[in-house]
């Protein structure tokens, strides 16, 4: 068992790490092509990602659609999530569902009904469209993390401030709106990371006049390899990796991911 | 929050403000999606309002049926490989010390961040002619001759499988580290091994979970597009590939939105075999 133990979890770092690993040595490549062994060390393809206005413009669009479409999604959640768990609503399960839903089905889905809803009106190929479509699709996520905070919420603590006298608007901005900040964060986070990936929403609501990064590297592929796409890849999973272990460092990653923290205790005893 | 508050007139307006936007953007394109596949295609990509049931009839038709079935064959190829390796896996992560645990999940998440096409890219690297595996192994004098594994159906699971791997992690991870270690205990104490305790105790124990991993894996690879357009050729296209495909470079939405009509219901019932284990799993415990 203690040897089964070791071949699933070598068998799993490998089979996680090994693509990574062979483009990160790709992109250290002097060469235009790829290689191996590689020859010479050059990190003249990092530097490209900046000095290329293509790929400075992709990269500098896809955070403006990342930021501006996580907010949104926020926008969407937090007023869902705080009063269907706030107050007592009648159709509180099917409009849980309403926000759940876009995430819960193919993207393939949202994007094709974006494209003919934006094809309806007219008003097509423009960045806002692919904003408020992101936005939509990935509100799912902080609406469960806010949810999840109002149900784990002392009640007591707004009890208290009640009881001292605040309103229920004081209560609500001095001791809830505080309170559900940091899974407001982790929800906007959480939404801006996967709008920064994601691919075939942006594709078909506006893929022809809107070049976001995936964009950018699916066509890249396609007209042949170069080895900016390498280092752009390396640079995303360094941002990620350096993200989450802040977050395990500085927040309760396992907590956050579901662990029972006095179960887990006693296990790894 | 224990006890809910009654609902006034300012409620129910902020309430309003998401559900008008979810209706705006998801509900309404959603019902023109599946009016659009009554439409009538005209060529050059435009379509006009028909009332016609040509787009519906296709879905009858061998090259539609082809694509499903192999994109639910494979889903569910890769739904069971996952399964094969991240049960076993997330088991021994959540029986570590607190180092190597949050380091793993760290692994786990950064490959969980990873676009698609990015995961496209390093698969097709690797697996490639040019600088992959096989130029490691001409390298190291094990093979003669630089072979490419790509595109290939195998390829295309891989992919799948390798975007799916970290949300089946965190998937089963959760019903795991409750899985309290005293079980496991009880059963080594009346003299079963530890392989046996695993697959007498620790699956059975976990098999609604076991259930929900896969079928998730199953939903979120049958949505995969770039997987199968950057690993696959078009005879391993999945049924997402063909629906854009018919969207953008057919241009023919009429069948597109018949076919994502079909995904969407497809889904939509999985999703609700998923939503009904665990809601059964929760008041077990």
């Amino acid at each position: 068992m203690r040897a089964l133990k070791w071949l699933v979890t070598a068998f799993t770092i490998v089979f996680l790490v090994a693509p990574l690993l062979v483009v990160a040595i790709v992109s250290i490549n002097e060469n235009r092509y790829m290689d191996f062994p590689p020859e010479g060390f050059s990190v003249a393809w990092y530097s490209a990602l900046w000095t290329d206005p293509a790929w400075r413009s992709a990269i500098v669009r896809s955070l403006v659609i990342a930021a501006a479409s996580a907010a949104f999604a926020t926008a969407v959640a937090m007023p869902l999530a705080y009063v269907l768990r706030a107050y007592r609503i009648r159709l509180t399960p099917l409009l849980f569902s309403l926000g759940i839903l876009p995430f819960m089905l193919p993207p393939v889905i949202t994007a094709l009904g974006m494209q003919v809803f934006w094809n309806a009106t007219g008003h097509v190929g423009r960045i806002e469209n692919v904003i408020i479509a992101h936005g939509i699709f990935f509100s799912t996520l902080p609406l469960i993390a806010i949810a999840l905070a109002m149900e784990t919420m002392d009640s007591s603590l707004r009890e208290a401030a009640q009881t001292l006298g605040a309103n229920p608007r004081t209560t609500f901005r001095t001791v809830t709106l505080p309170l559900l900040v940091p899974s407001m964060i982790t929800g906007y986070a959480a939404a801006f990371v996967l709008s920064l990936n994601e691919y075939i929403i942006s594709f078909l609501v506006a893929g022809f006049s809107v070049e976001t990064l995936p964009i950018k590297i699916f066509n890249s592929l396609r007209y042949g390899f170069t080895p900016t796409i390498a280092s752009v890849t390396i640079v995303f999973i360094v941002v990620a990796a350096t993200v989450f272990t802040f977050s395990a460092l500085f927040g309760n990653l396992l907590r956050f991911l579901g662990a029972d923290p006095a179960t887990l205790e006693r296990n790894q005893a | 929050m224990s006890e809910r508050r009654r609902p006034t007139a300012g409620t129910y307006a902020v309430l309003a403000i998401p559900v008008a936007l979810l209706t705006v953007f998801f509900v309404i394109p959603l019902g023109m999606m599946l009016a659009a596949s009554f439409y009538h295609r005209i060529s050059g990509g435009f379509y006009e309002p028909a009332f016609e049931l040509d787009s519906w009839r296709r879905l009858f038709s061998t090259v539609f049926i082809e694509r499903a079935v192999f994109s639910i064959g494979i889903s569910l190829l890769a739904g069971a490989v996952c399964i094969a390796i991240a049960f076993p896996f997330t088991y021994f992560l959540t029986r570590m010390r607190r180092r190597p645990h949050v380091a793993l999940l760290i692994l786990v998440l950064s490959a969980l961040s990873l676009s698609e096409v990015i995961v496209g890219f390093t698969w097709s690297v690797l697996l490639g002619r040019a600088a992959g595996l096989s130029n490691i192994l001409v390298w190291l004098g094990l093979m003669d001759e630089a072979v490419a594994y790509q595109p290939s159906f195998l390829a295309v699971l891989l992919g799948l499988s390798y975007i799916a791997f970290p949300y089946c992690v965190l998937t089963l991870y959760p019903s795991l580290t409750r899985l309290d270690r005293e079980v496991t205990e009880a059963a080594q104490t009346l003299g079963a091994s530890p392989w046996r305790t695993f697959w007498t105790v620790v699956v059975p124990i976990s098999r609604p979970i076991i259930l929900a991993g896969f079928l998730l894996v199953f939903v979120f690879t049958l949505g995969s597009y770039l997987i199968a357009a950057i690993l696959g050729r078009p005879q391993h296209w999945t049924l997402s590939v063909f629906i854009s495909d018919q969207a953008s470079f057919n241009a023919n939405v009429p069948f597109a939105a018949a076919m994502a009509i079909f995904l969407t219901a497809l889904s939509l019932v999985v999703v609700g075999i998923v939503t009904l284990i665990e809601s059964r799993t929760r008041s077990l415990a």
